[in-house]
């Protein structure tokens, strides 16, 4: 599309590294092959996604306009960059930045790619990444060459692959820290990025690195491989080590990283790491990408076996020097202020205290603080991008990171300078206060440019950033402190378990109409690197959320207990309380005539699902499907109950009750006399949703029928609390997926 | 110098008192329509960025959006699709299409007139950093151009031409300004002579 495509090879030949210039090539002889016909488009799309390059909303070819589906038609064509994904259609630009680490000059290079090849915002992800969207295929090659230059790759971004290295963002200045996690953060981002090793995976194979176990920076144990710094002393040494977990993730149904050693020497962290690897490149599934996750493969086997696996395997592998050759480095790795400490200035304004309050952390290294810089959504426009690389070249020697709240951490701020800093970052418009606060709402794209978005995670975002940045000078510190995090679907990009609320989007279906909700996710831990995840609540429509929102915090200032957390004030007052607190919420207005309700924030179009049409029911409605699914999330919710009244047995039944039950109320649709045989349910519901594929979703397939499947399955198998966990996060899934289902069927059939 | 992405924006009157909220079911309705001659995708809401991009409606051939860079609101036009013809057309085509949409804007009856353009300012960009570097250099290749499009453009009239700072790292522009205020039909008509 860029006139200048032709020629920034030779404009910025001898400034890429000669390897980085040559897969560039590649990949550009690769599109140009695809053009012609020469590369299936599947194969063609795991390269591009291995290169960062994804595809985005509407790139089918048609979009609903809010009146009908329109047909997009694109110069090129059908001519495609991936099944069913068009080759003009824009697409999302991954930028890898390990441990969020940036320079003044890669900051101005993004600058420089969202002007020219996207609309002008920089996104920064829950992974530390920056992404660019609207970006064309053709432009891609160019786009990576100018990223090149800057030292900065997009390999690996996406696809099955190891995935962007997250870090610490106060790796080195942290008060609590072990050590400093970012040269090993380095070192293993840099080994295995092409590693032969990890090109054979299943799925993604997402690291990160913490400082310490008792905050959440690093999140070690949503991740699949997480280290968190701890040091030991051998023979009256103190040595560096990290705590290794495997297998944690989020996704649709999380799971907790398990412990794999409670010390790896870091002479040990990149082979026992490529042992890993290996392991999972062999043992890991591949047929099935909805169980391909290294999470899958150490809960089917067992950390032991997992285990031993690894450790056999690391014994046969050839030595490489690389593995301790940047220890020693390593250990004298430092960053260095640019002007002498200072203390805290008082402030003249109740803005400037305010900002002082919750954007400065002072750091371990006395009269240093570091400075985050609040992006809303995640946003920050081309120009912000050149102003903080003249604030971080001002200030520091250009010590900035990116954050898993997308957000930016100055670093190695005097505090002398803190005054001048923030009338330069309010030049800027990036001086808002309230970085990780409650105001601070984290999002992932959701429905305005991801593909698998169901309602608008980002539109949501903003309203309640806008209505709690009006209250937070009232804000109580017990509210303030609060996390929310919002996902467009349930594969929770948004991180919608680690929060204490947490939303994801869902649809319904109201008076015939779909309507986009917001699953509530209660009680996630945010700190202890995400100790523990939030349990599903009810699903309430999107123009709700907010209240949901004043009525939990409302509730929680009024009935906590002294000192008391939201997640212990949660798990306290319990699921059935919370109900009876939103049940009002969960149904539409007396008055339908306000259209609002029923479209999602920010988007005027009548809301759909996958480019079908409004729902034909004009009038109050109500099937039986529509009453076997409201018992089916009766019963999961009696399932969430008995779990927490540690009644696992029950708890595991009532979710398996709760699939057996949303299954049947489809079957019945077609099969008005299906009996309340399990056996005859469950065959019923393969033979008329799965083999025909109705139940099937346009991005998960058949992933959640699975789910009942292997319930029904193991029927009999004992039970214990995680295993009814998971259980029940799937039977809610299942439902959802059944009411799906049942949106795609159309016209209610039974009255 | 083969000149392409020319972006050209037109300043909103009373900045201050604008609404970009109705804006976007404005050019939701535009998708609809399909109003422009472009392929029309989306709309993508950055009202929440300060001095960002407004609202922006996106588009195959081109974008166009209420624009706040640089605290200056204003209805961009940003060609991202390449256009045959010499640098002359280019410029024209990129005026007309910013011309046309502020046209629209100020015509549509939901809008209740809050959007009004001060119809003296305009700023022209060259989205393309290889090709128009802000330099001395690309200023003397395009200013000819420039002008002579803005003699065509005013039928005569005086304006002013500004070049747009020397931070080479931002886009290559100037900014265009007349003492009487200009109607958006008589600009257009005046192209065609």
């Amino acid at each position: 599309m860029k006139a200048s495509n032709a020629f920034w090879a030779e404009q910025l030949a001898g400034q890429i590294p000669e390897g980085l210039a040559r897969e560039i090539e590649i990949f550009e002889t690769e599109l140009r092959l695809r053009r012609q016909g020469k590369i299936e488009e599947r194969v063609f799309a795991e390269t591009r996604l291995r290169r960062g390059a994804y595809g985005q909303r509407y790139d089918s070819g048609q979009r609903h306009d809010g009146k009908k589906v329109q047909k997009l038609l694109y110069p090129s064509g059908s001519l495609t960059k991936g099944p069913n994904t068009l080759w003009d259609a824009p697409g999302m630009q991954r930028i890898k930045i390990p441990g969020g680490g940036l320079n003044a000059r890669q900051l101005e290079t993004l600058a420089e790619l969202a002007e020219e090849y996207s609309d002008g915002i920089a996104h920064v992800t829950t992974r530390q990444d920056v992404q660019l969207h609207y970006v064309h295929i053709d432009d891609t090659p160019s786009l990576m060459r100018r990223l090149a230059a800057a030292e900065i790759t997009t390999r690996e971004a996406c696809g099955n692959s190891v995935r962007n290295v997250t870090a610490c963002p106060f790796a080195g200045v942290c008060q609590d820290e072990t050590f400093d996690v970012t040269p090993y953060s380095r070192a293993l981002s840099k080994f295995l990025l092409g590693h032969p090793d990890c090109q054979n995976f299943g799925r993604k194979f997402k690291p990160s690195f913490s400082g310490c176990s008792e905050h959440a920076c690093g999140l070690a144990n949503m991740h699949d491989l997480g280290l968190v710094a701890v040091e030991r002393t051998v023979d009256g040494v103190k040595k560096r080590g990290f705590q290794m977990y495997v297998g944690g993730g989020l996704g649709t149904v999380p799971y907790q990283a398990k412990l794999f050693d409670s010390f790896v020497p870091v002479e040990e962290l990149l082979p026992l790491a490529q042992a890993i690897a290996r392991v999972f490149a062999q043992y890991g599934e591949k047929k099935n990408r909805n169980r391909a996750r290294i999470k899958f493969l150490v809960n089917d086997l067992g950390i032991e076996k997992f285990r031993e696996l690894v450790l056999e395997e690391r014994k046969n592998l050839p030595p490489d020097p690389r593995w301790t050759e940047y220890v020693q480095t390593a250990e004298g790795f430092r960053e260095e202020p640019l002007s002498a400490g200072g203390t805290i200035p008082a402030g003249d304004s109740e803005d400037f205290r305010q900002w002082i309050r919750t954007n400065i952390r002072p750091q371990r290294q006395e009269g240093y603080a570091t400075v985050t810089v609040a992006l809303p959504l995640g946003d920050i426009t081309a120009q912000q991008l050149r102003d903080l690389a003249d604030i971080v070249r001002k200030y520091t020697n250009e010590t900035v990171r990116t954050t898993v709240e997308q957000n930016f951490v100055i670093r190695w701020v005097s505090c002398a300078d803190l005054s001048e800093i923030y009338r330069d970052l309010k030049a800027a418009g990036l001086s808002t206060a309230g970085a990780g606060t409650i105001v601070d709402v984290t999002t992932c794209p959701g429905t305005d440019t991801c593909k698998l978005g169901i309602s608008s995670s980002r539109g949501l975002a903003a309203e309640l950033r806008k209505r709690l940045a009006e209250q937070s000078f009232n804000l109580d510190a017990a509210v303030e402190n609060l996390h929310i995090k919002v996902s467009g679907c349930f594969n929770s990009c948004g991180q919608h378990h680690v929060a204490d609320l947490g939303f994801y989007g869902v649809s319904r279906k109201m008076a015939g109409y779909a309507v986009p909700h917001f699953q509530v996710v209660l009680g996630g831990e945010w700190e202890h690197n995400a100790g523990s995840y939030g349990l599903p609540m009810m699903a309430i429509p999107s123009k709700n959320i907010p209240e949901v929102v004043t009525r939990l915090t409302n509730r929680y200032l009024a009935a906590r207990k002294k000192g008391e957390s939201f997640r212990d004030f949660i798990k306290r007052i319990g699921k059935a309380e919370v109900k009876n607190l939103l049940e009002d919420l969960t149904r539409p207005p007396a008055e339908q005539s306000d259209r609002g309700f029923f479209r999602d924030w920010n988007d005027p179009r009548e809301y759909s699902l996958g480019d079908m049409g409004v729902g034909e029911c004009a009038g109050e409605v109500v099937s039986s499907v529509d009453f076997g699914l409201a018992a089916a999330e009766r019963q999961v919710f009696e399932a969430q109950l008995a779990l927490e009244a540690g009644d696992y047995h029950r708890a595991w039944q009532m979710g398996y009750q709760s699939m057996l039950q949303a299954a049947k109320s489809l079957v019945a649709a077609e099969l008005p006399g299906i009996s309340d045989d399990p056996e005859q349910i469950v065959q019923e519901f393969r033979t008329r949703f799965y083999e025909t594929q109705k139940f099937f979703d346009p991005f998960a397939g058949g992933k959640f029928a699975h789910y009942l499947f292997a319930a029904h399955r193991n029927v009999e198998a004992p039970r214990h609390p995680e295993k009814a966990r998971f259980l029940i996060e799937e039977a809610q899934l299942f439902i959802e997926a059944s009411h799906s289902c049942y949106y795609r069927m159309g016209t209610p059939v039974t009255v | 110098m083969d000149i392409q992405h020319v972006n050209v924006k037109l300043m909103v009157q009373n900045p201050e008192d604008a609404d970009l909220e109705p804006l976007i079911p404005v050019f939701h309705r535009w998708i609809q329509d399909q109003e422009c001659e472009e392929l029309l995708l989306d709309v993508a809401d950055y009202r929440h960025v300060p001095a960002g991009p407004g609202v922006v409606l996106i588009g195959h051939e081109a974008n166009y959006s209420l624009d706040n860079a640089d605290n200056r609101l204003g209805v961009r036009y940003n060609r991202k699709a390449l256009l045959d013809g010499n640098l002359q057309d280019r410029l024209e085509q990129a005026v007309r299409a910013a011309i046309g949409a502020c046209q629209r804007l100020e015509d549509d009856s939901t809008l209740n007139g809050s959007i009004r353009f001060n119809r003296r300012e305009m700023e022209m960009f060259i989205n393309d950093r290889l090709l128009a570097p802000n330099s001395n250099r690309t200023r003397e290749a395009l200013e000819p151009e420039i002008r002579a499009l803005c003699q065509r453009l005013f039928g005569g009239a005086e304006y002013f031409l500004g070049h747009g700072g020397s931070d080479p790292r931002k886009l290559f522009s100037v900014s265009i300004s007349t003492e009487k205020a200009f109607k958006p039909n008589e600009l257009l008509e005046n192209l065609l002579v």
